[in-house]
């Protein structure tokens, strides 16, 4: 019996307009991150993540999804939701970034009010979004999108479309969205 | 691309086409779980190596908040270990698991081996999936690479092809 060769699954739908895109459009290499906010390892890779796109400039474009696991991190949805409400007001990079820098006080009771002095945001408008769940329908979108594209967990990340098996390292990263890019 | 290699030669999970062997597994101190029961309704068996996977955000949890998707297909979803239902239970409870994991555990992986996923370099299952028909026959069955967990793409799809299934025979 021929041994059978293991596939990784491959991104569905690819990255396109819906996206939120940090870095330059027209870059080839093409990082996409399945990320839930209370996740400690998400947490972990988020320093990793910047020094990479630090590291690669405007060869690489990032993408973020949610993939918020409610059964194990009860405040992933809520923070899922404001980085998407934030994002309705232009800030969602601005509002990821303070969500995974600030992630040991995530559902404090302050939290709203730290990010209000901290980001330019219309706090009230975002408030009531997030207590409307008016993102709810494109986080759980984002969710079925990374079910289908096979994450099992977070982060999962996609590298050239298809899943990255690898260890979520910089210098790992590096490589194989070097060795992707050259095909 | 990496290759699919198994440490074990003789892991290998029973085929689509197969009748499920039926089994009774303690699921609870007192309570026990038959394949059988479920006969009528699709089942997605799902074996795993330990409870307390120290993944974050495991399969099993991953599974838990995807049981709304499985129920569209009124599928049951039963968890498969040679742990004991004592870990069962803390498991279970400390991931917020809403279906039951049953416990291969005396003797020692016999239902796991029945279904060609017991690896017996390290004692445990493997990390296999099966989706097994209303019908009591499996449709579907994958066996995972060492420390890759599936995730829920292949089940989703598989329980999508019983209801509207490629007819090649």
């Amino acid at each position: 019996m021929t041994t059978p060769k293991y596939q990784a699954p491959r991104l569905t739908p690819p990255v396109g307009e819906r996206d939120h895109i940090e870095g330059s459009l027209s870059a080839r290499m093409v990082l996409v991150e399945y990320g839930d906010y209370q996740c400690p390892y998400c947490g972990a890779a988020y320093p990793i993540v910047k020094k990479v796109q630090k590291e690669l400039g405007t060869k690489l474009r990032f993408v973020f999804r949610n993939f918020p696991i409610t059964t194990s991190h009860p405040q992933a949805e809520w923070a899922a939701e404001t980085a998407e409400a934030a994002a309705a007001q232009g800030k969602f990079w601005e509002m990821h970034d303070f969500l995974y820098e600030n992630q040991a006080s995530l559902g404090d009771h302050g939290f709203f009010a730290t990010y209000e002095k901290k980001l330019e945001l219309d706090v009230k408008r975002l408030e009531q979004e997030v207590a409307q769940h008016v993102h709810s329908g494109r986080v759980q979108e984002d969710f079925m999108s990374g079910v289908r594209s096979g994450v099992n967990g977070t982060p999962t990340f996609f590298i050239g479309g298809a899943r990255y098996d690898g260890y979520p390292g910089f210098a790992p990263l590096i490589a194989a969205l070097e060795k992707a890019e050259k095909g | 691309m990496k290759e699919f290699q198994t440490k074990n030669q003789k892991v290998s999970p029973l085929k689509a086409g197969t009748k499920a062997p039926n089994f009774t597994l303690k699921t609870t101190p007192d309570q026990h779980v038959s394949l059988r029961d479920f006969l009528g309704r699709p089942v997605v068996l799902c074996f795993y190596p330990a409870d307390w996977s120290p993944v974050c955000s495991d399969q099993l949890g991953l599974y838990a908040q995807l049981m709304p998707e499985f129920r569209k297909f009124d599928a049951e979803l039963l968890g498969v270990s040679v742990d004991g239902v004592w870990s069962h239970l803390a498991f279970s409870k400390d991931r917020n698991l809403n279906f039951p994991l049953l416990s291969d555990f005396d003797p020692k992986g016999a239902i796991s081996q029945t279904y060609g996923v017991f690896a017996e370099r390290n004692g445990e299952s493997a990390r296999a999936l099966f989706v097994i028909d209303p019908k009591g026959i499996i449709r579907w069955s994958y066996l995972s690479p060492d420390g890759v967990n599936p995730g829920a793409d292949g089940i989703l799809s598989a329980l999508e092809n019983l209801k509207s299934p490629h007819r090649n025979d």
